[in-house]
């Protein structure tokens, strides 16, 4: 098929769609409406659902029971959004029930404003509602993988029957790109759990309750299980110039791309630099970046996130104190020029010798 | 926990397969609770009504939580308040199913009051039957919203007052005054007579859904025997000797026999016209990279006042570029960047892959408004390209190391007859002076960017004026 120029967040919408999404319920928030519009454009196009819900907390509900039929259903939103979701998300991880979630990460806390920042880490990457969950989180740094991720993430969320989230911040959502879109998807799990209205199901339940502690213990270690399993085969990374790299930058979304540059001109400064970057948030790459702490080459790693320091604690505990770990973080909507990360490794190189 | 109130209909499961444990028979309610009775009447009108097995039966929070044990029907269990959100989801899904919503007076009427009212209001396809009985009977005899005033609870120890708690919520009266549910009565469940109209409702509820005729909701007064520390037999005549004058019985709003049939049923288009309908190109563009330099590393701001087409033409000329298979970015002003009034984006071309989407420092500026020039003027690189409105300011820019080039492009668009042009003249500027932008390409885009024959005629005119001006200058 054709590329086409488009919009991150309308990208999300038509891999949706390709990914054989048939049904959307949101509530519009900045930076995230356009998906809600290319969802309400496209959707009857295809015979599908638009619903705008009376609230993000509706809209998630409206997700559960949707997914509970077996659809693939999406919603977005913008991190307060994203807040009051939270109730909805822990009940389908808990009912164990595959959809697509996808937030576009605003300034925060309370109302902020609707500038980027990436400061929802913590609540999408570790659960962020009541409960030993986790969702699946994937993070596009380009409006093509706003599309392939969110049809990865219709995949893996049939695959293993978890909320899957697309986090991307809203410069990710606005920027305008090429997009390479595939074929429709044409291959879809048996899906023998779902409640369809038809006898063959009938007995299907769906629901997070387990009454007995011993039983809820139990659904406990499977998800957890479920997640270690996830942890095992799903990790994404991309690595860039990273093989003879004294200094590794960590970032994902935006920051990625901004890293990229400040990678670029570090090297032709002759600075042996590289980038990792997490595509997967959960899992998280943690025996990727386990192992930068075991690389003799390396002299310290830099992570920027454009947030007070959320995945940085996740980069901590993998390298386990066996090299620096520095951060640098933008909060508010700002975000860094390359100028000032590549001045603020400087810095901390300086620091070191 | 008491024995089988339920009497088998095949509404219910023959064994509760969904209840832990060994005891498969019976309920877990107490003796004189009206969920029982309630759950008979809707289990008896699912087959009465033929619709057990399209039923979807989604279960609330309360005490009855585990209405899944018992009926025979597809099941969710939904969050405190959810369920007409849940049940909004599953009848969007399975228009043929008939999905029941069945909560509680703490559920529906305060944590779920959002809920209800907007799932009734868009007049869901769907049967809500709505427990009414005073009080918080799962999680310890809390008030309810439809708590009589005076009435002693966990939460209300000296009596609710009107002062703090305020009045009693009639649900079925506010449900009844939204133009979009079809059939909204009151009943009760006393004694036989006043059962006997309940289970009537019942049925003309799921009656109703089965012939796809939209929203209805039935308030039932109920016993909560435990909760309010009577007798069951007190707790019927409490209902008939008070409870029911707050709560008037009767139909609120019927309109069932005057609505037509809902048409519900998605039509999912063929998987081969999807990438048609959202709008994808069917076959490639050709690209043209003939005439492009092997090394292109282009940073263009683009700025001036919303309304002028600024970020359009940022647009553009991503769609330029992308067809002489270069990889480019566009970005908004967005954010913080939005101060100012100015509109502005940020366009990258590059044959490298593009990091970062944000210029600092660009290499080919236009500006079209004075603000722009101040804010963007000195960032420029050295020996980098300015294109300025010349119509519109002078060029007061104190800089020898670039090079400025005026475009009176307003009053060439005003002569043209359309001052919303003046973006397709300095697209023909930088067309001509630019190495990266291949004048075919450019040419050949244009008619898909402009695809009625008037507008086309006179954006092609201002392109052509644009790459005149460029005739005066070396590329
Ligand atoms: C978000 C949330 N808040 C509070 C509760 C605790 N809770 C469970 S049931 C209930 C009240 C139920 O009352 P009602 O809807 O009247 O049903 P009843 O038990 O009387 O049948 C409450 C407050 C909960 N489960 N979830």
């Amino acid at each position: 098929m054709a590329k086409q120029l488009i919009k991150g967040n309308e990208a999300i919408v038509k891999g949706a769609i390709l990914a054989g999404c048939r049904a959307y319920f949101g509530y519009p928030i900045t930076p995230a409406s356009e998906i809600a519009h290319a969802a309400a454009r496209y959707m009857p196009l295809v015979g599908g659902t638009f619903l705008q819900a009376e609230s993000e907390i509706a809209a998630i509900n409206m997700v559960y029971g949707s997914a509970g039929t077996g659809m693939r259903v999406m919603t977005a939103s913008s991190s307060p959004g994203m807040s009051l979701k939270q109730e909805g998300i822990s009940y389908i991880a808990g009912a164990e029930l595959p959809c697509v979630i996808v937030d576009i990460m605003r300034a925060g806390p309370g109302l902020g404003n609707i500038a980027p920042e990436q400061s929802d880490y913590h609540q999408m990457v570790k659960g962020g509602g009541h409960g030993n969950y986790k969702n699946i989180v994937l993070a596009p740094n380009s409006a093509q993988e706003m599309c392939d991720l969110t049809i990865l993430a219709f995949d893996l969320a049939d695959k293993y029957r978890n909320p899957a989230v697309v986090l991307a911040d809203g410069f990710i959502g606005q920027m305008m790109e090429p997009v390479q879109f595939p074929e429709p998807t044409t291959e879809f799990i048996d899906k023998n759990w779902v409640v369809r209205g038809i006898n063959e199901d009938r007995e299907n339940l769906i629901s997070s309750i387990e009454i007995d502690p011993d039983d809820l213990e139990r659904h406990n270690e499977k998800l957890q299980k479920k997640y270690a399993f996830i942890a095992h085969k799903e990790v994404r990374v991309e690595t860039y110039e990273i093989e003879d790299a004294e200094y590794v930058l960590i970032g994902y979304g935006i920051v990625s791309r901004l890293i990229q540059t400040a990678v670029d001109q570090l090297r032709n400064e002759g600075v042996k630099v590289g980038m990792l970057r997490p595509i997967t948030l959960m899992p998280f790459p943690t025996e990727i970046i386990s192992k930068l702490g075991d690389n003799p080459n390396i002299k310290g790693i830099f992570v920027s996130e454009l947030s007070n320091g959320q995945m940085v604690e996740d980069v901590r505990l993998a390298i386990n104190g066996r090299k620096k770990v520095w951060f640098h973080g933008r909060m508010g909507g700002n975000i860094p020029t390359t100028q000032e990360l590549v001045d603020e490794l400087k810095k901390h190189m300086k620091e070191q010798s | 926990m008491s024995g089988q109130i339920l009497s088998k209909s095949s509404g219910f499961f023959d064994d509760y397969i969904h209840k832990p444990g060994e005891d498969k028979s019976s309920t877990h309610y107490c003796p004189g609770c009206g969920h029982g009775i309630l759950h008979k009447l809707i289990a008896e009108a699912l087959v009465d009504n033929d619709a057990t097995e399209k039923a979807v039966f989604v279960s609330p929070v309360g005490c009855s939580v585990f209405a899944y044990y018992y009926f025979n029907a597809g099941n969710f269990q939904a969050a405190h308040g959810r369920a007409p959100a849940v049940a909004t989801g599953i009848k969007r899904s399975l228009p043929d199913s008939v999905v029941i919503s069945y909560q509680g007076d703490g559920d529906l009427a305060a944590i779920g009051g959002n809920e209800i009212l907007h799932a009734a209001n868009r007049g869901e396809a769907i049967s809500v039957f709505f427990v009414n009985n005073g009080i918080y009977g799962m999680t310890g005899g809390q008030m309810a919203p439809t708590t009589l005033v005076g009435t002693k609870t966990t939460t209300t120890p000296y009596g609710r007052t009107l002062r703090n708690e305020g009045y009693p919520i009639q649900m079925a009266e506010i449900i009844a005054s939204l133009k979009a549910p079809v059939y909204v009565e009151r009943v009760m469940m006393a004694d036989t007579k006043s059962i006997n109209a309940a289970r009537k409702a019942v049925r003309k509820a799921i009656k109703n859904q089965v012939e796809k005729k939209g929203f209805s909701f039935v308030e039932i007064l109920s016993t909560c025997p435990t909760g309010w520390k009577m007798t069951p037999v007190q707790s019927q005549e409490w209902l008939i000797s008070t409870y029911q004058e707050h709560f008037p019985l009767g139909v609120l709003k019927d309109i069932s026999d005057q609505v037509e049939p809902l048409n519900l049923d998605h039509n999912y288009a063929e998987l081969s016209q999807v990438p048609t309908l959202i709008d994808l190109p069917k076959e490639n563009f050709e690209v043209h990279k003939e005439n492009i330099p092997d090394v292109v590393d282009e940073e263009i701001i683009v700025a001036g006042f919303g309304g002028q087409g600024v970020l359009t033409l940022g647009v553009w000329l991503s769609e330029m570029g992308m067809r002489e298979d270069l990889n480019v970015s566009w970005i908004p002003s967005y954010g913080p960047e939005m101060r100012g009034g100015t509109a502005n984006c940020n366009v990258k071309m590059s044959t490298k892959r593009i990091g970062a989407p944000v210029i600092a420092h660009p290499t080919v500026l236009i500006v079209m408004n004075k603000p722009s020039l101040d804010k963007y003027g000195e960032t420029l690189v050295e020996n980098g390209i300015m294109l300025y409105d010349s119509s519109l300011m002078g060029d007061d820019l104190e800089r020898t190391d670039i090079v400025k080039i005026p475009v009176p492009a307003t009053k060439i668009a005003n002569e043209l007859g359309n001052t919303r042009i003046s973006n397709v003249i300095f697209l023909g500027v930088l067309t001509g002076l630019s190495d990266f932008l291949d004048e075919s390409v450019v040419r050949n885009t244009l008619p898909m960017i402009f695809k009625k024959r008037h507008l086309l005629d006179i954006n092609l005119k201002a392109f052509e004026r644009g790459l005149e001006i460029s005739r005066a200058y070396k590329k």
